[in-house]
Protein backbone atom coordinates (compact mmCIF):
# COMPACT_ATOMS: atom_id res chain seq x y z
CA UNK A 1 0.00 0.00 0.00
CA UNK A 2 1.69 3.15 -1.20
CA UNK A 3 1.23 6.43 0.67
CA UNK A 4 -0.29 7.97 -2.45
CA UNK A 5 -2.70 5.17 -3.24
CA UNK A 6 -6.48 5.29 -2.85
CA UNK A 7 -6.50 2.48 -0.29
CA UNK A 8 -3.94 4.29 1.85
CA UNK A 9 -5.95 7.47 1.59
CA UNK A 10 -9.10 5.75 2.75
CA UNK A 11 -7.59 3.68 5.56
CA UNK A 12 -4.90 5.92 6.97
CA UNK A 13 -7.13 8.56 8.52
CA UNK A 14 -9.31 6.20 10.54
CA UNK A 15 -6.16 4.32 11.55
CA UNK A 16 -4.43 7.44 12.81
CA UNK A 17 -7.65 8.52 14.49
CA UNK A 18 -7.88 5.27 16.43
CA UNK A 19 -4.21 5.41 17.31
CA UNK A 20 -4.57 8.94 18.63
CA UNK A 21 -7.58 7.87 20.65
CA UNK A 22 -5.72 4.98 22.22
CA UNK A 23 -4.23 6.97 25.13
CA UNK A 24 -7.74 8.15 25.97
CA UNK A 25 -9.11 4.60 25.87
CA UNK A 26 -6.29 3.39 28.09
CA UNK A 27 -6.97 6.22 30.54
CA UNK A 28 -10.63 5.20 30.59
CA UNK A 29 -9.66 1.60 31.35
CA UNK A 30 -7.34 2.84 34.08
CA UNK A 31 -10.04 5.13 35.49
CA UNK A 32 -12.54 2.31 35.79
CA UNK A 33 -9.85 -0.18 36.83
CA UNK A 34 -10.72 -2.56 34.02
CA UNK A 35 -8.55 -5.66 33.51
CA UNK A 36 -5.91 -4.83 36.07
CA UNK A 37 -5.50 -1.24 34.93
CA UNK A 38 -5.45 1.47 37.54
CA UNK A 39 -4.45 5.02 38.29
CA UNK A 40 -2.57 4.40 41.54
CA UNK A 41 -2.97 6.06 44.90
CA UNK A 42 -3.58 9.56 43.50
CA UNK A 43 -5.89 9.09 40.51
CA UNK A 44 -6.64 12.79 40.04
CA UNK A 45 -2.96 13.61 39.75
CA UNK A 46 -2.35 10.66 37.42
CA UNK A 47 -5.18 11.75 35.10
CA UNK A 48 -4.05 15.36 35.21
CA UNK A 49 -0.45 14.54 34.32
CA UNK A 50 -1.26 11.92 31.67
CA UNK A 51 -3.75 14.16 29.86
CA UNK A 52 -1.39 17.13 29.98
CA UNK A 53 1.50 15.08 28.61
CA UNK A 54 -0.62 13.66 25.78
CA UNK A 55 -1.85 17.15 24.93
CA UNK A 56 1.76 18.30 24.61
CA UNK A 57 2.81 15.20 22.69
CA UNK A 58 0.13 15.79 20.07
CA UNK A 59 1.00 19.46 19.95
CA UNK A 60 4.62 18.54 19.19
CA UNK A 61 3.49 15.95 16.63
CA UNK A 62 1.37 18.63 14.93
CA UNK A 63 4.37 20.93 14.80
CA UNK A 64 6.52 18.11 13.46
CA UNK A 65 4.43 17.65 10.33
CA UNK A 66 5.84 20.56 8.34
CA UNK A 67 9.55 20.00 9.09
CA UNK A 68 9.18 16.26 8.45
CA UNK A 69 7.41 16.93 5.17
CA UNK A 70 10.19 19.26 4.08
CA UNK A 71 12.98 16.86 4.95
CA UNK A 72 11.42 13.71 3.62
CA UNK A 73 9.26 15.05 0.82
CA UNK A 74 6.32 13.05 2.23
CA UNK A 75 3.63 15.54 1.41
CA UNK A 76 0.90 13.15 2.45
CA UNK A 77 1.84 13.84 6.08
CA UNK A 78 -0.03 17.12 5.79
CA UNK A 79 -3.25 15.16 5.64
CA UNK A 80 -2.98 14.31 9.33
CA UNK A 81 -2.00 17.69 10.67
CA UNK A 82 -5.48 18.96 11.49
CA UNK A 83 -6.44 15.74 13.21
CA UNK A 84 -3.27 15.76 15.30
CA UNK A 85 -3.90 19.37 16.26
CA UNK A 86 -7.47 18.63 17.23
CA UNK A 87 -6.35 15.69 19.35
CA UNK A 88 -3.94 17.99 21.12
CA UNK A 89 -6.88 20.31 21.79
CA UNK A 90 -8.95 17.33 22.97
CA UNK A 91 -6.37 16.14 25.50
CA UNK A 92 -5.57 19.63 26.73
CA UNK A 93 -9.25 20.43 27.26
CA UNK A 94 -9.66 17.18 29.20
CA UNK A 95 -6.55 18.11 31.20
CA UNK A 96 -8.18 21.41 32.08
CA UNK A 97 -11.51 19.71 32.85
CA UNK A 98 -9.81 17.33 35.30
CA UNK A 99 -8.03 20.28 36.92
CA UNK A 100 -11.20 22.39 37.20
CA UNK A 101 -13.69 19.68 38.16
CA UNK A 102 -11.77 16.97 39.99
CA UNK A 103 -8.75 18.83 41.33
CA UNK A 104 -10.38 22.11 42.30
CA UNK A 105 -14.01 20.98 42.61
CA UNK A 106 -15.13 23.82 40.30
CA UNK A 107 -14.29 26.33 43.01
CA UNK A 108 -14.05 29.40 40.80
CA UNK A 109 -12.39 31.55 43.46
CA UNK A 110 -9.58 29.02 43.84
CA UNK A 111 -9.21 28.56 40.07
CA UNK A 112 -9.02 32.31 39.47
CA UNK A 113 -6.52 32.69 42.30
CA UNK A 114 -4.44 29.91 40.77
CA UNK A 115 -4.48 31.51 37.34
CA UNK A 116 -3.49 34.90 38.72
CA UNK A 117 -1.01 33.86 41.39
CA UNK A 118 0.73 30.78 40.02
CA UNK A 119 2.80 31.68 36.98
CA UNK A 120 2.86 28.13 35.63
CA UNK A 121 -0.93 28.02 35.70
CA UNK A 122 -1.12 31.48 34.11
CA UNK A 123 1.02 30.13 31.30
CA UNK A 124 -0.98 26.95 30.91
CA UNK A 125 -4.23 28.91 30.85
CA UNK A 126 -2.82 31.28 28.22
CA UNK A 127 -1.92 28.37 25.99
CA UNK A 128 -5.31 26.76 26.51
CA UNK A 129 -7.24 29.93 25.66
CA UNK A 130 -5.16 30.59 22.55
CA UNK A 131 -5.81 27.05 21.40
CA UNK A 132 -9.59 27.58 21.32
CA UNK A 133 -9.72 29.91 18.27
CA UNK A 134 -7.40 27.53 16.46
CA UNK A 135 -9.73 24.61 17.09
CA UNK A 136 -12.78 26.64 16.05
CA UNK A 137 -11.16 27.76 12.79
CA UNK A 138 -9.81 24.34 11.91
CA UNK A 139 -12.62 23.48 9.47
CA UNK A 140 -12.28 23.69 5.71
CA UNK A 141 -15.03 26.30 5.59
CA UNK A 142 -13.18 28.53 8.04
CA UNK A 143 -9.93 28.11 6.15
CA UNK A 144 -11.67 29.31 3.00
CA UNK A 145 -13.41 32.19 4.72
CA UNK A 146 -10.30 33.46 6.45
CA UNK A 147 -8.02 33.03 3.47
CA UNK A 148 -4.57 34.45 4.16
CA UNK A 149 -5.55 35.50 7.64
CA UNK A 150 -6.00 31.83 8.57
CA UNK A 151 -2.32 31.13 8.38
CA UNK A 152 -1.52 34.24 10.37
CA UNK A 153 -3.99 33.25 13.06
CA UNK A 154 -2.65 29.74 13.24
CA UNK A 155 0.86 30.96 13.95
CA UNK A 156 -0.52 31.30 17.47
CA UNK A 157 0.28 27.62 17.79
CA UNK A 158 3.93 28.56 18.37
CA UNK A 159 2.96 30.63 21.41
CA UNK A 160 0.67 27.84 22.58
CA UNK A 161 3.48 25.30 22.34
CA UNK A 162 6.01 27.46 24.18
CA UNK A 163 3.44 28.25 26.88
CA UNK A 164 2.48 24.59 27.19
CA UNK A 165 5.99 23.21 27.49
CA UNK A 166 7.02 26.00 29.86
CA UNK A 167 3.91 25.28 31.96
CA UNK A 168 5.06 21.66 32.21
CA UNK A 169 8.65 22.59 33.02
CA UNK A 170 7.69 25.10 35.69
CA UNK A 171 5.36 22.75 37.51
CA UNK A 172 7.98 20.05 38.07
CA UNK A 173 9.39 20.05 41.59
CA UNK A 174 13.01 19.29 40.80
CA UNK A 175 13.60 16.52 38.28
CA UNK A 176 13.09 18.41 35.03
CA UNK A 177 14.51 15.71 32.75
CA UNK A 178 11.17 14.84 31.08
CA UNK A 179 10.18 18.46 30.61
CA UNK A 180 13.63 19.20 29.19
CA UNK A 181 13.12 16.53 26.54
CA UNK A 182 9.82 18.17 25.51
CA UNK A 183 11.54 21.56 25.44
CA UNK A 184 14.43 20.22 23.35
CA UNK A 185 12.04 18.73 20.79
CA UNK A 186 10.07 21.96 20.61
CA UNK A 187 13.27 23.94 20.15
CA UNK A 188 14.29 21.63 17.33
CA UNK A 189 10.92 21.99 15.61
CA UNK A 190 10.88 25.78 15.93
CA UNK A 191 14.55 25.97 14.97
CA UNK A 192 13.96 24.03 11.77
CA UNK A 193 11.39 26.65 10.76
CA UNK A 194 13.83 29.49 11.35
CA UNK A 195 16.47 27.57 9.39
CA UNK A 196 14.06 27.01 6.52
CA UNK A 197 13.13 30.70 6.34
CA UNK A 198 16.72 31.88 6.32
CA UNK A 199 17.72 29.62 3.50
CA UNK B 1 7.71 -27.36 97.09
CA UNK B 2 4.86 -25.78 95.30
CA UNK B 3 5.50 -24.75 91.78
CA UNK B 4 3.28 -21.89 91.02
CA UNK B 5 1.77 -21.44 87.63
CA UNK B 6 2.54 -18.09 86.09
CA UNK B 7 -0.26 -16.04 87.44
CA UNK B 8 -2.81 -14.15 85.47
CA UNK B 9 -2.71 -16.26 82.35
CA UNK B 10 -5.53 -18.66 81.64
CA UNK B 11 -4.71 -21.66 79.45
CA UNK B 12 -7.41 -20.45 77.10
CA UNK B 13 -5.48 -17.24 76.58
CA UNK B 14 -2.33 -18.94 75.37
CA UNK B 15 -2.24 -19.09 71.65
CA UNK B 16 -1.85 -22.53 70.21
CA UNK B 17 1.51 -22.74 68.46
CA UNK B 18 0.03 -23.89 65.18
CA UNK B 19 -2.25 -20.89 65.26
CA UNK B 20 0.62 -18.66 66.23
CA UNK B 21 2.74 -19.81 63.32
CA UNK B 22 -0.16 -19.38 60.98
CA UNK B 23 -0.97 -15.95 62.32
CA UNK B 24 -0.03 -14.25 59.07
CA UNK B 25 -2.51 -16.39 57.19
CA UNK B 26 -5.08 -15.63 59.84
CA UNK B 27 -4.38 -11.96 59.43
CA UNK B 28 -4.93 -12.36 55.73
CA UNK B 29 -8.22 -14.05 56.47
CA UNK B 30 -9.17 -11.09 58.58
CA UNK B 31 -9.18 -9.50 55.16
CA UNK B 32 -10.86 -6.21 54.63
CA UNK B 33 -11.29 -5.54 58.35
CA UNK B 34 -9.37 -2.37 59.11
CA UNK B 35 -8.54 -3.26 62.66
CA UNK B 36 -8.11 -6.79 63.87
CA UNK B 37 -7.54 -7.77 67.45
CA UNK B 38 -5.53 -10.87 68.19
CA UNK B 39 -4.53 -12.37 71.51
CA UNK B 40 -5.16 -9.10 73.25
CA UNK B 41 -2.82 -7.12 71.02
CA UNK B 42 -3.92 -4.58 68.53
CA UNK B 43 -2.77 -5.21 65.03
CA UNK B 44 -3.83 -3.10 62.13
CA UNK B 45 -4.60 -5.08 59.07
CA UNK B 46 -4.89 -3.25 55.82
CA UNK B 47 -7.16 -4.19 52.99
CA UNK B 48 -4.16 -5.51 51.13
CA UNK B 49 -1.62 -7.34 53.27
CA UNK B 50 2.07 -7.03 52.47
CA UNK B 51 3.53 -9.33 49.90
CA UNK B 52 6.02 -12.03 50.84
CA UNK B 53 8.97 -10.72 52.80
CA UNK B 54 7.03 -8.45 55.11
CA UNK B 55 8.11 -9.22 58.68
CA UNK B 56 5.67 -8.81 61.51
CA UNK B 57 7.02 -6.75 64.40
CA UNK B 58 6.42 -7.60 68.03
CA UNK B 59 3.39 -5.97 69.58
CA UNK B 60 3.47 -2.24 69.52
CA UNK B 61 1.89 -0.34 72.36
CA UNK B 62 -0.94 1.93 71.27
CA UNK B 63 -0.14 5.58 71.74
CA UNK B 64 -2.40 8.37 72.97
CA UNK B 65 -0.61 10.56 70.41
CA UNK B 66 -2.29 8.67 67.57
CA UNK B 67 -5.03 10.25 65.54
CA UNK B 68 -8.35 8.43 65.39
CA UNK B 69 -8.56 9.10 61.65
CA UNK B 70 -8.73 6.04 59.45
CA UNK B 71 -5.31 5.06 58.08
CA UNK B 72 -4.69 4.82 54.36
CA UNK B 73 -4.48 1.38 52.84
CA UNK B 74 -1.24 -0.60 52.84
CA UNK B 75 -1.17 -0.12 49.10
CA UNK B 76 -1.48 3.69 49.33
CA UNK B 77 1.23 3.87 51.97
CA UNK B 78 3.67 1.62 50.15
CA UNK B 79 3.22 2.59 46.49
CA UNK B 80 2.91 6.36 46.58
CA UNK B 81 5.70 8.41 48.12
CA UNK B 82 8.80 10.42 47.39
CA UNK B 83 12.15 8.75 47.92
CA UNK B 84 14.49 10.11 45.26
CA UNK B 85 17.17 7.56 46.14
CA UNK B 86 14.96 5.11 44.25
CA UNK B 87 13.60 7.38 41.50
CA UNK B 88 11.73 10.64 41.24
CA UNK B 89 8.32 9.20 40.30
CA UNK B 90 5.88 8.56 43.12
CA UNK B 91 5.65 4.86 42.28
CA UNK B 92 9.38 4.47 41.58
CA UNK B 93 10.41 3.64 45.16
CA UNK B 94 7.96 0.73 45.36
CA UNK B 95 9.37 -0.63 42.10
CA UNK B 96 13.07 0.12 42.53
CA UNK B 97 13.63 -0.57 46.23
CA UNK B 98 12.62 -4.22 46.19
CA UNK B 99 16.20 -5.51 46.14
CA UNK B 100 17.54 -3.10 48.74
CA UNK B 101 19.00 -4.99 51.69
CA UNK B 102 18.56 -2.95 54.89
CA UNK B 103 20.57 -5.34 57.10
CA UNK B 104 23.13 -5.28 58.54
CA UNK B 105 22.70 -1.61 59.41
CA UNK B 106 24.60 0.74 61.61
CA UNK B 107 24.32 4.40 62.43
CA UNK B 108 27.31 6.65 62.82
CA UNK B 109 26.82 9.10 65.68
CA UNK B 110 29.08 12.12 66.00
CA UNK B 111 29.33 15.76 67.00
CA UNK B 112 28.39 17.41 70.26
CA UNK B 113 27.68 14.39 72.39
CA UNK B 114 29.42 12.24 74.98
CA UNK B 115 28.69 8.87 73.39
CA UNK B 116 29.68 9.11 69.75
CA UNK B 117 30.40 5.98 67.75
CA UNK B 118 28.93 3.46 65.43
CA UNK B 119 25.76 1.81 66.67
CA UNK B 120 24.23 -1.34 65.25
CA UNK B 121 20.55 -1.09 64.38
CA UNK B 122 19.69 -3.83 66.85
CA UNK B 123 21.45 -2.08 69.73
CA UNK B 124 19.57 1.12 69.02
CA UNK B 125 16.13 -0.34 68.57
CA UNK B 126 15.86 -3.56 70.56
CA UNK B 127 16.10 -2.07 74.08
CA UNK B 128 13.03 0.09 73.44
CA UNK B 129 9.37 -0.68 73.56
CA UNK B 130 7.73 -0.19 70.18
CA UNK B 131 4.80 2.16 69.88
CA UNK B 132 2.17 2.43 67.23
CA UNK B 133 1.66 6.04 66.20
CA UNK B 134 -1.07 6.80 63.71
CA UNK B 135 -0.05 10.14 62.27
CA UNK B 136 -1.22 12.44 59.52
CA UNK B 137 1.42 13.02 56.86
CA UNK B 138 1.28 16.16 54.76
CA UNK B 139 3.55 16.32 51.72
CA UNK B 140 4.87 19.65 50.49
CA UNK B 141 3.22 18.71 47.18
CA UNK B 142 -0.19 19.27 48.79
CA UNK B 143 -1.34 15.71 49.33
CA UNK B 144 -1.82 13.87 52.59
CA UNK B 145 -2.24 10.43 54.12
CA UNK B 146 -2.80 8.88 57.52
CA UNK B 147 -0.13 6.31 58.34
CA UNK B 148 0.07 3.80 61.22
CA UNK B 149 3.78 3.95 61.97
CA UNK B 150 5.52 1.73 64.46
CA UNK B 151 8.55 3.19 66.16
CA UNK B 152 10.33 4.68 69.14
CA UNK B 153 10.26 8.25 70.38
CA UNK B 154 13.25 9.91 68.74
CA UNK B 155 14.20 11.42 72.10
CA UNK B 156 14.74 7.99 73.69
CA UNK B 157 17.29 7.17 71.02
CA UNK B 158 19.03 10.54 71.00
CA UNK B 159 19.36 10.68 74.80
CA UNK B 160 21.49 7.53 74.71
CA UNK B 161 24.17 9.48 72.87
CA UNK B 162 24.22 12.06 75.68
CA UNK B 163 24.20 15.28 73.69
CA UNK B 164 26.11 18.05 75.44
CA UNK B 165 25.17 21.68 75.98
CA UNK B 166 26.59 22.75 72.63
CA UNK B 167 24.19 20.47 70.79
CA UNK B 168 21.59 22.87 69.42
CA UNK B 169 20.67 20.94 66.31
CA UNK B 170 20.54 17.38 65.11
CA UNK B 171 21.70 16.58 61.61
CA UNK B 172 20.56 13.36 59.92
CA UNK B 173 21.94 11.74 56.80
CA UNK B 174 20.61 8.96 54.62
CA UNK B 175 22.81 6.09 53.53
CA UNK B 176 25.22 7.18 50.78
CA UNK B 177 25.58 4.24 48.44
CA UNK B 178 24.73 4.58 44.75
CA UNK B 179 25.30 0.85 44.26
CA UNK B 180 22.35 0.13 46.55
CA UNK B 181 20.36 3.29 45.90
CA UNK B 182 20.19 3.68 42.11
CA UNK B 183 18.60 7.13 42.30
CA UNK B 184 21.85 8.46 43.76
CA UNK B 185 23.58 7.86 40.43
CA UNK B 186 21.87 10.97 39.10
CA UNK B 187 22.84 14.13 40.88
CA UNK B 188 19.34 15.52 41.42
CA UNK B 189 19.96 16.38 45.05
CA UNK B 190 23.27 16.66 46.87
CA UNK B 191 23.63 13.09 48.08
CA UNK B 192 23.46 11.86 50.70
CA UNK B 193 20.05 13.27 51.60
CA UNK B 194 20.37 15.45 54.64
CA UNK B 195 17.90 16.82 57.14
CA UNK B 196 17.97 18.69 60.40
CA UNK B 197 15.92 19.55 63.44
CA UNK B 198 16.47 21.83 66.38
CA UNK B 199 17.24 19.86 69.52
CA UNK B 200 13.85 20.90 70.93
CA UNK B 201 12.07 19.60 67.83
CA UNK B 202 14.04 16.38 67.90
CA UNK B 203 13.28 15.79 71.59
CA UNK B 204 9.59 16.59 71.18
CA UNK B 205 7.39 13.61 72.12
CA UNK B 206 5.75 13.60 68.67
CA UNK B 207 9.06 13.07 66.86
CA UNK B 208 9.33 9.41 66.03
CA UNK B 209 12.01 7.08 64.77
CA UNK B 210 9.88 4.70 62.74
CA UNK B 211 10.95 1.12 62.10
CA UNK B 212 7.64 -0.21 60.88
CA UNK B 213 4.26 0.49 59.42
CA UNK B 214 1.00 -1.38 59.84
CA UNK B 215 2.62 -3.69 62.37
CA UNK B 216 5.24 -4.82 59.87
CA UNK B 217 8.88 -3.87 59.49
CA UNK B 218 9.30 -0.83 57.27
CA UNK B 219 9.16 -1.77 53.62
CA UNK B 220 12.28 -0.66 51.75
CA UNK B 221 10.41 2.01 49.81
CA UNK B 222 9.26 3.64 53.04
CA UNK B 223 12.78 4.13 54.37
CA UNK B 224 13.91 0.82 55.86
CA UNK B 225 15.33 0.10 58.30
CA UNK B 226 14.72 3.34 60.19
CA UNK B 227 13.35 6.73 59.31
CA UNK B 228 12.21 9.91 60.95
CA UNK B 229 8.55 10.89 61.25
CA UNK B 230 7.94 14.51 62.17
CA UNK B 231 4.21 14.84 61.61
CA UNK B 232 3.82 18.62 61.91
CA UNK B 233 6.35 19.27 59.15
CA UNK B 234 6.19 18.61 55.43
CA UNK B 235 7.05 15.03 54.59
CA UNK B 236 10.49 15.75 53.16
CA UNK B 237 11.74 16.53 56.68
CA UNK B 238 11.11 12.92 57.67
CA UNK B 239 14.38 11.54 56.34
CA UNK B 240 14.60 7.86 55.41
CA UNK B 241 17.20 5.09 55.82
CA UNK B 242 19.17 7.05 58.41
CA UNK B 243 22.86 6.16 58.50
CA UNK B 244 24.27 9.20 60.30
CA UNK B 245 23.26 11.34 63.23
CA UNK B 246 25.31 14.38 64.19
CA UNK B 247 24.76 16.86 66.99
CA UNK B 248 25.80 20.34 65.92
CA UNK B 249 25.89 23.85 67.28
CA UNK B 250 25.24 25.32 63.83
CA UNK B 251 22.02 24.92 61.91
CA UNK B 252 22.32 22.19 59.29
CA UNK B 253 21.08 22.78 55.76
CA UNK B 254 18.65 20.21 54.47
CA UNK B 255 19.01 18.75 51.00
CA UNK B 256 15.95 20.50 49.65
CA UNK B 257 17.10 23.78 51.15
CA UNK B 258 20.43 23.31 49.39
CA UNK B 259 18.70 22.56 46.10
CA UNK B 260 16.11 25.38 46.04
CA UNK B 261 16.50 27.68 49.07
CA UNK B 262 13.72 30.01 47.92
CA UNK B 263 11.18 27.19 48.01
CA UNK B 264 12.24 24.93 50.88
CA UNK B 265 13.34 26.22 54.24
CA UNK B 266 14.83 24.65 57.33
CA UNK B 267 11.63 24.59 59.38
CA UNK B 268 9.18 23.41 56.70
CA UNK B 269 6.31 23.44 59.18
CA UNK B 270 2.96 22.66 57.56
CA UNK B 271 1.32 26.05 57.11
CA UNK B 272 -1.70 26.80 54.91
CA UNK B 273 -0.94 30.54 55.10
CA UNK B 274 2.51 30.31 53.59
CA UNK B 275 2.28 29.25 49.95
CA UNK B 276 5.03 27.42 48.17
CA UNK B 277 6.29 29.95 45.59
CA UNK B 278 4.75 27.87 42.82
CA UNK B 279 1.62 26.41 44.40
CA UNK B 280 -0.83 26.96 47.22
CA UNK B 281 -0.54 25.12 50.52
CA UNK B 282 -4.04 26.11 51.65
CA UNK B 283 -5.61 22.77 50.79
CA UNK B 284 -4.53 19.20 50.35
CA UNK B 285 -5.62 16.21 48.28
CA UNK B 286 -6.45 13.38 50.66
CA UNK B 287 -5.03 10.19 49.18
CA UNK B 288 -7.56 7.40 49.18
CA UNK B 289 -10.55 9.70 49.54
CA UNK B 290 -11.74 9.09 46.01
CA UNK B 291 -11.72 10.96 42.74
CA UNK B 292 -14.77 13.08 43.46
CA UNK B 293 -13.76 14.08 46.96
CA UNK B 294 -12.66 17.70 47.03
CA UNK B 295 -9.43 18.79 48.64
CA UNK B 296 -9.54 19.46 52.34
CA UNK B 297 -8.25 22.58 54.07
CA UNK B 298 -4.73 22.18 55.42
CA UNK B 299 -4.23 22.86 59.11
CA UNK B 300 -1.41 24.86 60.67
CA UNK B 301 1.27 22.43 61.92
CA UNK B 302 -0.77 19.71 60.20
CA UNK B 303 -3.23 19.83 63.10
CA UNK B 304 -0.55 19.29 65.76
CA UNK B 305 -0.54 22.94 66.82
CA UNK B 306 -1.63 22.22 70.41
CA UNK B 307 1.46 20.08 70.87
CA UNK B 308 4.09 22.00 68.95
CA UNK B 309 3.09 25.66 68.49
CA UNK B 310 5.02 26.60 71.64
CA UNK B 311 8.26 25.52 69.96
CA UNK B 312 7.88 28.45 67.59
CA UNK B 313 6.71 31.20 69.93
CA UNK B 314 7.98 34.52 68.63
CA UNK B 315 9.22 33.04 65.37
CA UNK B 316 8.02 34.63 62.14
CA UNK B 317 6.70 31.55 60.33
CA UNK B 318 6.46 33.44 57.06
CA UNK B 319 10.17 34.23 57.09
CA UNK B 320 11.19 30.94 58.65
CA UNK B 321 9.31 28.71 56.22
Amino acid sequence: MKPGSRAFYRLSKPAVFLLALLPFIILLLRSFEVAGFGLGANPVEALLHELGRWGLKFLLLTLAVTPLRRWTGWNWLLRFRRMLGLFSFFYIMLHFAVYAVLDQGLDMAVIIEDVIKRPYITLGMTGLLLLIPLAITSTKGMMRRLGKRWQKLHRLVYIVAVAGVWHFYWQVKLDTLDATVYAAILLLLLGSRVYHRRR
Amino acid sequence: MLIKRASGILPSEITDEAVYIKRRELLKLAGIAAVGTMAGQSVLVSAAVPEAGGKLLPNARKSPLSTDQKPNSWSDVTTYNNYYEFGTGKEDPSRNATNFEPRPWSVKVSGQCDKPGSYAYEDLIAPNELEERIYRLRCVEAWSMVIPWVGIPLASILKKFEPNSKARYVNFKTLDDPSRMPGQRRRILNWPYEEGLTIAEAMHPLSLMAVGVYGYELPNQNGAPMRLVVPWKYGFKSIKAIAEIKFTSRRPRSSWEQAIPSEYGFYANVNPQVAHPRWSQARERVIGAGVFESKKPTELFNGYGDEVASLYAGLDLRKNY
